[in-house]
């Protein structure tokens, strides 16, 4: 055994205690009743009509949401992968900065600007176009999530194309590619756990989500973080919560195996 | 003769944020040779090749392919294939999918695929090689794949950029001679770029000797050992004394005041020049038989032959020798008339500043 | 170059939809209309208000605290699991590496119940005097931080010669020397991007925080929350503007210097 191994034994215990053991806790309140009885209706509540309505949108949006943020984000990391800034860490720092402003006020100011007469619909109608009415719609929230969530595809894509040696692309162009036949077949590929990465670090926060739902849909929009956030808080009923958490565990784990297995050879630092 | 320009470089310049690599590069590669672009790093032998390659567009000037002007065409439209310092290989692709690249973007059959696939193996030594992934080769194989992905696209020039570089020793010798093998099986042309005049010389029917931008010599590797044309040539191709001399007369050169006999005329009379002596063709005699005598200052055993240093007339003249004479000892230098090259003094700054540089 | 055109419009719109909640916000921090929805006139005084208003000042005091506790001790766990772990055979160390990345990976809305469940879990079965608080929130933000301060300094360590620690053994230094003079400089910059993305981490998470921090303590990010449907009230507005714009001027002067230093 190394003696620098030891100097990772206090973190290892912080692991077990705060990351490891917690989880356990959720399948134990998850499969028992209030009484303490081993039970799987807790599980079962997701089937309840209402819950899988909110389990469907919230897939659903989380979906529309990581779709639009993947083909926002790849031709954005293409072009900065071009303009070749040997100052890396300044284009991490653009897509950092926001979260100084906090989360919540940077949502709710997408009300003020989604707003029936909100600024977009202000300058819409200075121009003389058609107004848009989206907020408290799945549309506000799709906005939001795209928002929130869209540098967390942008940088794992940016970081994995900047990798890409300039002489690989070169060789399939010199092999008689045009540029179309090298993206398809070179680019794309070997960025591809930078998208997979992308995907999960979206689509998981956005199908989770209970506040960006709140703030933009106008609290008639149950996705299904809103569910288990009210069984909590609520209607104090951990039990259930818990339940429906560990079906979104599924989702999640399933995520987690799929960046494991794309991201085997970085080790997991595929994201900033 | 016009004929057997296969390519033709005319007026190239090439600048990146006024830092000039090429300034108006003028050369012409014949058809089935191999040619080598040989200098020290940032003499701008690798931009002349990206160039011929279309990686890199000239600021001005053209590139002539059999007699048309490719200076603005694609690299995937021209009839050439490069072989990339680090091997460039796709690493989520299978060795077989790698060679196969080009030929499947042709729309090549199957049949015909697989039988090049096969083909190139075996001209590079792995047969069998074909569902490996590129990871688990070592750079040698490596390498070799490289060379069989482009040269399955039958092209007519392959431009290899300094493909050994990353090699051990041993494997970089091996492959020099692999390289020769499989130019004259394949009979096509290769331009070669690198900075290790021992490959160059190994290998090359022409040497093109750059530095700065600029074409130092080009001739054939005997041409450009035995008479270097200047002083950089001189000293960036082995070992040599260079020492600047005066031109007495017609075969007679005074080095280091005392005059030797040589075989170069018409530099004039009384004219200051610089003069190359390889330290193998320093013949080691008996004080009194020398044209010099000296005192060995330094010995070190090379292998084939001891390297020493002889201090005579105030200069220190490397000798390579097969015979020993310790440290101390009163020798004779003794050099053949043929073997004293005479070269102008350097006319440009550039090439002055050079040889400050070395 | 009507590519070179075409991609800078591009860029442009997309820090537009970026950076246009934060301007409008930043708007918003001047605007004399308590409501988001109305231009009421230009004004300073929620900016003076702010510095009065004393739960929003014990907000973000409670909020730096935590936010600069949780990343200087999860960069000191962290980096030191990052040396630990670096060292390690392979097979443990992609295991390690996997559940470092849960927090991660996982939804916030999962750690927080998770955390919270094992809080009052924690407390129900021991029976001891333990509520929900700043431990509670402090410990839950350490622990979602130490991913983002294993994945900075991960890489560095990766780059880093194993030799010149071994050298500098070689050369009679004690392991703590040798590890403060040589391994840590050469990590350094990972810890400090470690750290600082810890940091903005804790001070922008609201979720974890919601369901970890009981009934007696707010953030600033809880505060806001509670405040939705009341009404914000625009000394956070001016609040936020605030930070924003410090940070936005420290990053500026460092990113100026350190370019001048590389030219240099």
């Amino acid at each position: 055994m190394n003696k620098k191994t030891f100097l990772s034994f206090p973190y290892l215990l912080w692991m077990v205690a705060f990351i490891v053991i917690p989880l356990f806790v959720i399948v134990y309140y998850g499969f028992t009743a209030m009484d303490g009885n081993f039970t799987i209706d807790n599980v079962k509540s997701i089937l309840d009509p209402i819950n899988l309505k909110s389990l469907w949108l919230s897939l659903e949006l989380a979906f529309i949401s990581t779709l639009i943020c993947l083909i926002l984000a790849y031709p954005l990391a293409m072009i900065l992968k071009g303009m070749n800034m040997n100052n890396n860490s300044f284009i991490v720092l653009i897509f950092i900065l926001p979260m100084w402003m906090n989360f919540l006020l940077r949502t709710l100011a997408w009300q003020t600007l989604l707003d029936r007469s909100g600024i977009i619909n202000t300058a819409l109608t200075a121009l003389h176009l058609p107004t848009i009415d989206v907020i408290n719609t799945p549309a506000a929230i799709v906005i939001g999530m795209v928002y929130n969530f869209l540098p967390f595809m942008v940088l794992p894509i940016y970081n994995v194309l900047i990798k890409i040696d300039n002489n690989t692309i070169n060789a399939a162009r010199d092999l008689g590619a045009n540029n179309i036949q090298t993206f398809i077949k070179i680019i794309f590929p070997l960025s591809f756990p930078g998208v997979v990465s992308g995907i999960t670090m979206v689509f998981v926060p956005a199908m989770t989500t209970f506040v960006i739902s709140d703030l933009l849909g106008g609290s008639k929009i149950l996705l299904i973080g809103n569910v288990i956030e009210q069984e909590f808080t609520v209607s104090n009923n951990w039990n259930v919560g818990s339940g429906l958490s560990l079906v979104l565990m599924i989702f999640i784990l399933f995520s987690m195996a799929l960046i494991a297995k794309y991201d085997k050879a970085s080790e997991g630092t595929n994201l900033w | 003769m016009a004929n057997d320009k296969l390519i033709d470089l005319v007026n190239i310049r090439k600048a990146y944020n006024n830092n000039v690599v090429l300034d108006d590069l003028n050369l012409y590669i014949k058809r089935n040779e191999f040619l080598t672009l040989l200098g020290p790093s940032g003499c701008g032998k690798t931009t002349t090749l990206r160039i011929i390659g279309g990686f890199e567009n000239p600021d001005s000037g053209s590139v002539i392919f059999e007699g048309n002007n490719i200076t603005k065409l694609p690299p995937n439209e021209r009839q050439l294939n490069t072989v990339f310092q680090k091997y460039a290989l796709f690493t989520h692709m299978t060795i077989a999918e790698n060679i196969a690249f080009g030929l499947k973007i042709k729309k090549k059959s199957k049949s015909y695929i697989q039988d090049k696939i096969k083909y190139a193996l075996k001209l590079v030594n792995l047969d069998c090689y074909e569902n490996r992934t590129v990871d688990s080769l070592s750079g040698g194989q490596q390498q070799r794949i490289a060379i069989a992905r482009a040269i399955v696209n039958e092209p007519k020039v392959l431009l290899l950029d300094e493909p050994l570089g990353a090699l051990d020793l041993k494997l970089r010798q091996d492959m020099q001679y692999e390289l020769i093998r499989l130019k004259n099986e394949l009979g096509i042309t290769f331009i070669y770029v690198t900075h290790d005049q021992e490959e160059a010389l190994t290998m090359s029917d022409t040497i093109v000797v750059m530095n700065q931008g600029y074409i130092q010599q080009i001739g054939t590797p005997e041409d450009i050992y035995n008479e270097p044309k200047n002083a950089f040539v001189a000293d960036f191709i082995g070992e040599s004394n260079i020492i600047p001399s005066t031109m007495v007369e017609d075969k007679v050169v005074n080095i280091l005041g005392t005059k030797f006999p040589c075989v170069d005329t018409g530099f004039g009379k009384n004219q200051p020049v610089d003069v190359v002596i390889r330290p193998e063709d320093i013949e080691l005699v008996r004080p009194e038989d020398g044209i010099i005598k000296g005192q060995v200052t330094s010995l070190i055993f090379k292998g084939v032959h001891y390297e020493m240093g002889v201090m005579a007339n105030g200069h220190e003249w490397l000798v390579h020798s097969t015979t020993l004479s310790p440290v101390g000892n009163e020798v004779g230098l003794k050099v053949d008339p043929y073997n004293i090259q005479i070269m102008n003094k350097p006319a440009s700054e550039d090439e002055e500043a050079v040889i400050v540089n070395e | 170059m009507v590519k070179k055109i075409s991609q800078r419009i591009y860029i442009f719109l997309l820090f537009l939809f970026l950076y246009a909640p934060i301007l409008t916000l930043i708007v918003l921090s001047f605007n004399a209309s308590k409501s988001r929805a109305r231009w009421g006139g230009f004004t300073l005084e929620w900016y003076t208000e702010l510095f009065n208003d004393e739960q929003i000042m014990t907000a973000l005091t409670t909020t730096l605290i935590i936010a600069f506790l949780s990343a200087l001790i999860a960069t000191a766990l962290g980096t030191f699991a990052s040396i630990g772990i670096n060292s390690m055979k392979r097979r443990w160390k992609s295991l390690f590496l996997n559940i470092t990345n849960i927090p991660m990976l996982n939804a916030d809305i999962v750690t927080g119940i998770s955390l919270m469940l094992l809080f009052i879990g924690f407390r129900e079965l021991f029976k001891i005097d333990f509520e929900l608080g700043f431990t509670s929130v402090l410990i839950s933000h350490i622990t979602f931080n130490i991913p983002y301060v294993v994945l900075s300094v991960m890489p560095k360590l990766s780059q880093t010669d194993k030799s010149t620690y071994e050298a500098a053994l070689d050369l009679g230094a004690t392991p703590a020397f040798a590890f403060f003079k040589v391994i840590l400089p050469d990590i350094f910059p990972g810890v400090i991007t470690g750290f600082l993305l810890a940091f903005t981490m804790s001070l922008d998470d609201f979720v974890i925080t919601h369901f970890t921090k009981g009934p007696g303590i707010d953030t600033l990010s809880t505060k806001i929350y509670t405040e939705v449907r009341k009404g914000i009230k625009p000394e956070m507005y001016a609040l936020s503007t605030l930070l924003f714009v410090t940070v936005l001027v420290l990053l500026l002067i460092i990113n100026s210097k350190s370019s001048k230093h590389q030219r240099a």
